[in-house]
This record gives structure tokens, sequence and C-alpha cells, in this order.
């Protein structure tokens, strides 16, 4: 491994984390799909992670199912979760704009 | 406090055991005696230009139908544990609206994430990627659809009948490689063909997309499944 492809391993490696930690410790009004792009971003970069370890078949995995289906599979739910919400606000009679 | 320090004692250890791990990790300087055996006989023996694939579908293809079984039983278990539930009133459903972008873009996008999961397991003895990723690339167009229009039913019937059709010719290809060739999922039971080719390998494309169409339509029935299930 060349210096060049180490150097970007340990930016990745970093990258990786920080995207981790943001994606637990992000507060405030759009939390949620903050945390979700940036979980969906540690899947990304791990991928990319697996590229570099020479392993493209897992790197595809990875991408295709930690990268799009679950991060898509989030949102659906989140979408979900904010139907509920609004349905059980009118409900209990709570005005929510 | 205790409960901090013991998730702070347990953090400090799993890094201590793969500190120690990396620091007396020695990379092989040559393939071990499994791997050199498959690096050798794999272009003779299975002609898959990806040897990944050809242990996945051929040397260790009994795993994979193992894989693929536990993945529709989980379908299976979700349809119905989903089911018993009543189905929801879809008008009385309060709905977040789906914004423009979203809606247009699906439209245009889903078409070519499909063209793309057949690609990748089409192409699974060539290039990286098969089955499993393929099957996972057609669901997340599935689900893209599904964002986009909540409301959307999937023919739950059609779904079906591509995951049955392809899980029975599946095993009944392994069966015919017992008869054929002499163990169980042989891909010699079609000639090996150019080694690089599209058709080649035997029947390593035809049990990696039928694989792929499985896996996807899995995956799209557990969300289908779980798109229609009444809110809590």
């Amino acid at each position: 491994m060349s210096t060049f492809m180490l150097v970007m391993t340990v930016v990745l490696c970093i990258a990786i984390l920080v995207a981790a930690i943001v994606s637990i410790q992000v507060k405030g009004d759009k939390s949620m799909p903050i945390a979700i792009l940036a979980a969906g971003l540690v899947s990304l970069l791990a991928s990319v992670l697996f590229l570099i370890l020479a392993s493209p078949d897992v790197a595809m995995t990875e991408a295709a199912i930690g990268g799009g289906l679950s991060t898509f599979l989030f949102f659906f739910v989140l979408a979900r979760m904010r139907s509920g919400e609004q349905a059980g606000h009118e409900r209990s009679g709570v005005k929510h704009d | 406090m205790i409960k901090r320090f013991i998730a702070l004692a347990l953090l400090v250890g799993v890094g201590l055991i793969f500190t120690t791990l990396m620091m007396t990790y020695e990379p092989d300087a040559n393939l071990n005696l499994t791997a050199h055996y498959y690096a050798e006989h794999t272009a003779n023996d299975v002609g898959s230009a990806n040897i990944v694939t050809a242990i996945l579908v051929t040397y260790r293809g009994l795993d994979t139908l193992g894989e693929v079984t536990v993945l529709f039983l989980a379908s299976s278990i979700i349809g119905l544990v989903l089911s018993l539930g009543k189905k929801q009133n879809k008008t009385l459903r309060n709905l977040v609206p789906v914004g423009e972008l979203l809606t247009t873009g699906s439209l245009y996008l889903a078409p070519i994430i499909v063209l793309l999961g057949v690609y990748v397991f089409v192409n699974g003895h060539l290039t990286p990627g098969g089955g499993f990723p393929g099957g996972a690339i057609i669901a997340s167009s599935m689900l893209l659809l599904l964002l986009s229009d909540p409301l959307k039913h999937f023919s739950h019937g059609l779904i079906s009948f591509v995951e049955s059709i392809s899980g029975f010719v599946y095993v009944a290809l392994g069966v015919l490689g017992i008869v054929m060739a002499g163990s169980f999922l042989d891909n010699r039971i079609l000639p090996l063909g150019q080694f690089g080719e599209l058709i080649s390998a035997g029947a390593i494309p035809l049990i990696y997309s039928l694989i792929g169409l499985k896996v996807g339509a899995e995956f799209s029935s557990m969300l289908a499944n779980l798109s229609e299930m009444e809110d809590l």
C-alpha cells in the first residue's frame, strides 16, 4: 500500500468516525433526517474502505444494502412515524400547525 | 456514575483487544492452501472470471441456498405477522405530503435503478456483485417508489409468483447438477463457454439471476407488507 493510499485510508476512517458521532449526537429541528443521512454516509464510506482493501464484492453489497436500502427504509419509517404523530394529534384534539 | 464507568471500561477493553490484534497482524506473503486452490482451479473448473462468485454459487452453493432460505423465512414470517392485523382503511390515513422533487425524481430514477440491479446480477460471474446486491438494488427502487407514493399498491400475486418460480427453478437446477454433472448445484450442466464472455461459466449466470430475482422479490414483499401495515 502506497503512502497516498495509507493517508486516504486514515482520512476515510476519521470521516467514518465523524459521521457516526454526528448520526448519534445530532440535535435540533431536523435531527432525524440528518442522523439517517449520516448513518448512510457511514455505510457509503465503509464501502469505499472495502474497495481500498481489495474486496469489491463486499463493497458493492455494503453500498447496496447499508447505503441504499436501509437508508431508504429509515426515511420510509420516518414518514410513517410523522403521519402517525399527525393522526395522534388530531385524534386528541390538539391543534397542530 | 457506575454505569458510565462500566461502559468506559468495556470500550477500553474492546479497544485493547483490537489494538493487540492490529499490532500482531502480519499479512500473508502467499495465498493459503484453500485460496491457492480456488485461484488455481476456478478458471478451468468453473469458468467464472469472478472467483468470489464461483465460490458463492458453485463451490459453496449449498451455503447460498441456506442464506436464500433464511431470507425467505424472514420475509414469510414478516408477512404472516403483519397480515394478522386488519388491513388499513387507506382513506383514513393521514399522510405527510410528498414533495414534487421526490415524486418526479423517483419516477425517472426507479427504472434506471432496476436496470442497474439486473446488470449487477446478470454480470455476477464477470464483475463484482451478484444476486444479493442486485436484488437489494431492485428492492431499493421499489422502496423509492413507495416513498414517493405511500399508497402505491404492489401486486402481491406477481411478487410471490416471481419468488416461488425462481426458488423452485434454483433448487431444480441444483438437483439437475446431481443428475448430469455429479454434484448438487454443479454449474457444468451447461457448456462452460469462452472464459470472460457474458454467456459462459455454465449455469452460474442463470443461477445468480434467479437468486437476484428471488432476493429482490423477498425484500419487495417485506417492504410492501410494511407499507400496507395499519398504523399502530
